[in-house]
């Protein structure tokens, strides 16, 4: 809330832009990552009234960084000193703490990709990775992210203790990984920020569809991690998926927040500069031929973006691009979206033989009743809608489905016949192609 | 940093790789150690059946016979060694060739 005040508006810009960065700098300089955080909030803290009263600086981050720094260092030199004080005491030799106190200011893009890297160790959960990238990375407080995995507040606090203290403890490095590492480690970071947009894209729980804020800052990271390792090409597929299927935003959920089906979207609504972006980040990634997964997929959801209608989407060049997926990542998920690809290449009966070879997966059995909708097996498919209403994972997509069994009990009921085409909505069982992720 | 390495595996799978000449990678992994310089301490047990597990409740020594987890899979050697960091004691964990069959698990030791 800004209410209107200029400078507390500039600092909530600030505070979103560059929190990541002015705790990566000072965990550089200390090495401490409660004590980062506490010195950068303080730092946002007294930002508001020193500003206020002489002014923004030119450059804000700097200030704040520096303020942090200094509060930090603050607290490091009087820990010290009851450190020396205790040591005396015990009559240990005093060693001095291994803390370059003056190495800042340079470097603060490397900082945020150490501190990406560390945030996303494969020692850690996943979900550790995730909770404690959106904690240190993208400044959300503990009850924010409680609020979005849904777990109480002292839960999430606590797994975020837990995680730097591991870290701390297990002598997790702060560092970018060595170049026979880097590949394996890169994975694991764009996996993280994939999982972040995800849950944005198409929450796993709660009232809405989507979470806008998480979206953002999932495409923010992807775009960090793009340019600073510029010579990986599935950074740069990742930021380009994400930008692309991001571009989809407005048109997904009616005014109701109902999602609405990609090939009922409102093409319109779709942010055009985002596609324009995702098209070209996509490009500049293939000119290096080393096609991956999220390159893959960003081609998938570029065929979409670059469909001037649903009736002119090319299925045959999107199912063929699923097969090059299906190869590299052969999971159940890829199966579902390549099924539901063939289905609108070849017809539905294609989509279903498929699927019978697919595998369990959660959003199966709203595809499977898709299909058969398709295929004008209103009753059939009314069974599956059944099954698919109690597995939806929010609310906004339990109200498309049970619109989707009504329709087709309803159909059930009237003579049979081929149902015109409509669609799977965008965000249940990939008939958006949704980047073979089924959301 | 100084971590334990507790390397375990299905005691019976392990004794018959053993055999089967699946440990001989194991001499390269212990000079591995030698050379890094980070070996503190290392050490190989008799199979679990030969533990014995000491419990004291109200003042009364309990003992029983085996290891205090039963199970087939039981660690069967430790290391200490002295390194880096976290990732330097994967790498090191990683080459250990009880990897294949079973696992490590890798301590952070406490400073004293």
């Amino acid at each position: 809330m800004t209410g209107g005040d200029p400078v507390a508006a500039v600092l909530d810009a600030v505070f979103r832009a560059e929190w990541g960065r002015v705790v990566a700098a000072v965990i550089g300089a200390v090495g401490d990552w409660d004590l980062a955080e506490d010195a950068a909030q303080e730092a946002f803290a007294a930002a508001l009234p020193a500003w206020r009263r002489d002014g923004v600086p030119d450059i804000p981050r700097a200030w704040l960084i520096t303020t942090a720094r200094n509060r930090a260092v603050d607290r490091v030199r009087r820990a010290r000193v009851g450190a020396v004080k205790l040591r005396g005491l015990a009559g240990e030799a005093v060693t001095d703490l291994d803390v370059d106190l003056d190495s800042l200011d340079s470097g603060l893009t490397d900082e945020r990709l150490r501190l990406l890297y560390t945030c996303c160790h494969p020692a850690l959960s996943v979900e550790s990775r995730v909770t404690l990238a959106l904690r240190t990375l993208c400044g959300l407080s503990t009850a924010e992210i409680a609020r979005t995995f849904l777990v109480p507040e002292a839960t999430m606090a606590k797994r975020l203790v837990r995680t730097r203290r591991k870290i701390a403890l297990a002598g997790i490095p702060y560092r970018v990984p060595p170049a026979h590492l880097l590949p394996e480690r890169t994975t694991a970071v764009l996996h993280v920020i994939y999982l972040m947009f995800h849950e944005g894209y198409a929450a796993t729980a709660g009232p809405d569809l989507i979470r806008g804020d998480l979206c953002d800052r999932a495409v923010d990271l992807a775009r960090l991690v793009a340019e600073l390792m510029s010579d990986h090409p599935e950074a740069a597929g990742l930021h380009a998926l994400l930008l692309l299927l991001d571009a989809r935003r407005a048109a997904r959920v009616d005014p109701g927040g109902v999602p609405v089906p990609l090939e009922d979207q409102d093409r319109d609504r779709w942010d055009a500069a985002r596609i324009g972006a995702g098209l070209a980040t996509v490009r500049h990634a293939l000119r290096r031929e080393q096609i991956g997964p999220y390159q893959l997929q960003a081609l998938i959801a570029a065929c979409h973006a670059t469909a001037p209608t649903a009736a002119d989407t090319d299925w045959a060049r999107i199912a063929r691009l699923y097969d090059r997926l299906l190869v590299l990542v052969p999971s159940s998920t890829v199966r579902l979206n390549r099924a539901v690809a063939i289905a609108m290449r070849d017809g539905p009966q294609a989509g279903l033989d498929l699927l019978a070879a697919a595998g369990d997966h959660p959003l199966r059995p709203a595809v499977h009743a898709d299909l058969l909708r398709r295929a004008g097996r209103a009753g059939e498919a009314a069974t599956h809608y059944r099954v698919a209403v109690g597995a939806a994972r929010n609310d906004a997509e339990r109200a498309f489905l049970t619109r989707r069994l009504d329709e087709c009990a309803e159909a059930d009921g009237a003579p049979a016949g081929p149902v015109p085409p409509a669609a799977g909505p965008d965000g249940l069982g990939g008939l958006g192609g949704l980047g073979g992720l089924g959301g | 940093m100084r971590y334990l390495l507790l390397i375990s595996a299905d005691e019976v799978t392990a004794q018959e790789r053993k055999v089967a000449g699946a440990y001989d990678r194991f001499t390269e992994w212990m000079a591995d150690l030698e050379r890094r310089g980070v070996l503190e301490l290392h050490a190989g047990l008799h199979p679990s059946p030969t533990a014995t597990t000491v419990r004291v409740r109200d003042e009364e020594v309990l003992l029983t016979d085996g290891p205090f987890v039963e199970g087939r899979e039981q660690v069967g050697e430790f290391a200490l060694i002295n390194c880096r960091d976290l990732d330097e004691a994967i790498e090191i964990a990683a080459g250990h060739p009880a990897t294949a069959i079973g696992q490590v698990e890798i301590r952070p030791v406490r400073d004293a």
